[in-house]
């Protein structure tokens, strides 16, 4: 975890892509250590912010040379404080970058066929990491889902990236109307993938892992969980998770994730918006709390 | 170039800036920002005997100019800190100030036997004794709002550590009169005192409409309870100086982001500051503020960091 920079970055370009906004910045240093599935950590609000804690955002892509320097990429949704501000920026804006972050997707060492899962924005990394399984030689085929069709990130980019290219909206103003797990089954079974990889709220990565395990492939997820720090420092992005040796802990997603193996993760505890502490994780309380 | 040397009872630093616990991890994560051994002290995460989960999640909320933070003290317990945490920043040459706490009296002293016992002590300046957590299953034991409490922890402590080795009682100023803690504590053999710990606060989802936290209710931290840890700071510092309890010395923590903010805490008596929820926004804030602090000292023509310490009472106007 030792090639993050912070730097002070420089808007390039931001344009409107359906829900979204899609941001460059100059951000030197972070592309040539980044991979996908890292993410960035931006400040907001400048210096004197009342919005103390770091956004962060998965890198959609990288270049490490180019007119203006080393670039990343973010898709953001505005809903809040912080990304409406991040929205309302302008060529020649600055923000403050700390990236990259986190651990990446992990590549196959052969070339086997690759299931690509994403759920809204949440498909913003996906595009890039279809690049490099196809450079080792897999076969990837992409799903994107959505509530509805301008929720949807990437539909045109993911034709270009993939092999195969499904789409599903919950009201099916676009694609197939339905869930990714609907379609998910067949494509695993049709392509014999050996990986399925997610990015999405997680209740769909939840039901990613489900539906890869029942079809004997191993689903590789990034979560989406609020982050204070998003360097391993504030302790508050904390998940249950097993370990190789099987027992639970409560880890950081931002250091020991965003991506996890998704049959370690205790999906169970995630309930009503609250994650609870399993019982048989280390250190859980005992009877009377903590 | 101001003379930044502080000194803190029988301890000494190159420099006053240090972070603050539970806001800086054990050090790895921030030294690919800025080098831990240049910091006055690197104060560490609370440490207890056990390992221990922490508590659900949503454990913060963003609120304005700070955060709520429920945590619930996760650790690795003391022996994987020693073992793993401690010999690192030792490794590293970090002066280490070691925040310890208990369910407890005793487990605080179990704690700090440990700490004293492992050859990796040689790198520990002091001891900082987190009497004042609200992360606790009942906010009623938080030790630090009782004097009998403070003082019990405080003391057994003090039996565990060698004679004159640098401890300071951290306090929280959610009490009616903070000054008779901080009494009670040095009574009990506290060297020194850090303050402040987090306000307890609660936000609501107006969505769901229901507390944020699943613990309910967090530590409030950030720049907008600068204002109370320097009125705490103050106040404790008036009481020294007009000798109704003990003089010993402070060390400033809440809300500082920048080397201003620091310098406020030093003037209302503080002898050195902890650098903590700024380190969420900007991972480089401990190291930041000591440079900037550096420079504010210089503007201002202050030969020496020690000139400032507790200046705003001398010049306070008198009514």
């Amino acid at each position: 975890m030792s090639d993050v920079v912070q730097v002070a970055g420089e808007v390039i370009a931001i344009r409107r892509v359906g829900a979204y906004q899609h941001l460059t910045i100059v951000a030197p240093g972070v592309a040539e250590a980044a991979r996908p599935g890292q993410f960035v950590a931006l400040a907001v609000g400048g210096p004197t912010s009342a919005n103390l804690l770091r956004r962060c955002f998965s890198l959609h892509k990288v270049s490490p040379s180019g007119a203006y320097g080393g670039t990343l990429d973010v898709v953001i949704a505005a809903k809040g404080p912080g990304t409406q501000w991040l929205a309302g920026l302008r060529a020649h804006d600055k923000v403050d970058v700390v990236a990259p972050l986190g651990r990446p997707f992990p590549i196959p060492t052969e070339p086997v066929a690759c299931v690509l899962v994403g759920g809204g924005y949440g498909s913003a990394p996906l595009f890039w990491l279809a690049d490099v399984l196809r450079e080792r030689g897999c076969h990837v085929e992409m799903v994107l889902g959505a509530a509805s069709e301008d929720r949807l990130f990437g539909v045109v980019e993911a034709r270009r990236s993939a092999d195969g290219v499904t789409v599903t909206t919950d009201d099916g103003s676009a694609g197939r109307r339905g869930w990714v797990s609907d379609v998910l089954p067949e494509i695993i079974t049709r392509t014999s993938a050996a990986v399925v990889y997610g990015c999405g709220p997680m209740g769909m990565l939840r039901s990613i892992t489900e539906v890869a395990t029942a079809h004997g492939a191993v689903a590789q997820v990034a979560v989406e969980e609020s982050m204070a720090c998003g360097v391993g420092v504030c302790m508050t992005c904390v998940m249950p998770v097993r370990g190789k040796d099987g027992t639970t802990r409560m880890v950081r997603s931002c250091v020991e994730g965003p991506v996890f193996r998704g049959d370690r993760v205790r999906w169970e505890a995630f309930t009503d918006g609250v994650c609870r502490v399993p019982a048989d994780t280390v250190g859980a309380p005992r009877a009377g709390g903590h | 170039m101001a003379d930044l040397t502080t000194r803190l009872g029988t301890l000494t630093l190159p420099n006053p800036v240090m972070t603050a616990s539970g806001c800086a991890a054990n050090g790895r994560e921030l030294h690919r920002f800025f080098d831990v051994s240049e910091l006055g002290a690197f104060v560490t995460k609370t440490v207890m005997a056990d390992p221990r989960s922490g508590r659900p999640t949503p454990r913060m909320a963003e609120t304005p100019s700070g955060m709520l933070n429920s945590i619930g003290l996760q650790g690795p317990g003391i022996g994987a800190f020693l073992d793993k945490d401690l010999t690192w920043l030792k490794s590293v040459g970090a002066r280490v100030l070691v925040s310890i706490a208990g369910n407890t009296a005793v487990e605080f002293a179990q704690v700090a036997r440990d700490l004293v016992a492992h050859p990796a002590f040689d790198a520990v300046v002091g001891v900082e004794v987190n009497i004042s957590c609200p992360n606790v299953a009942n906010r009623g034991l938080v030790f630090a709002c009782d004097p009998m409490s403070s003082a019990k922890v405080v003391s057994l402590v003090r039996e565990e550590l060698p004679r004159d080795f640098p401890m300071f009682a951290k306090l929280t100023p959610d009490v009616t009169d903070i000054v008779a803690i901080a009494d009670a504590a040095v009574r009990a053999g506290a060297g020194g005192l850090t303050m402040i710990n987090t306000l307890l606060g609660i936000a609501i989802d107006t969505d769901r409409m229901r507390p944020q936290l699943a613990a309910v209710t967090g530590g409030l931290s950030g720049p907008a309870v600068r204002p109370v840890a320097v009125r705490a700071i103050w106040q404790c510092t008036a009481a020294m100086r007009e000798n109704r309890i003990d003089a010993v010395p402070i060390i400033g923590v809440g809300g500082v982001r920048s080397g201003l903010d620091a310098l406020e805490l030093l003037a209302a008596g503080a002898s050195a500051v902890q650098v903590g929820t700024a380190t969420f926004n900007d991972p480089s804030a401990p190291r930041r503020v000591l440079t900037e602090l550096e420079s504010a000292l210089d503007e201002r023509g202050f030969a020496s960091l020690t000139d400032v310490v507790g200046l705003a009472h001398d010049r306070k106007v008198t009514l």
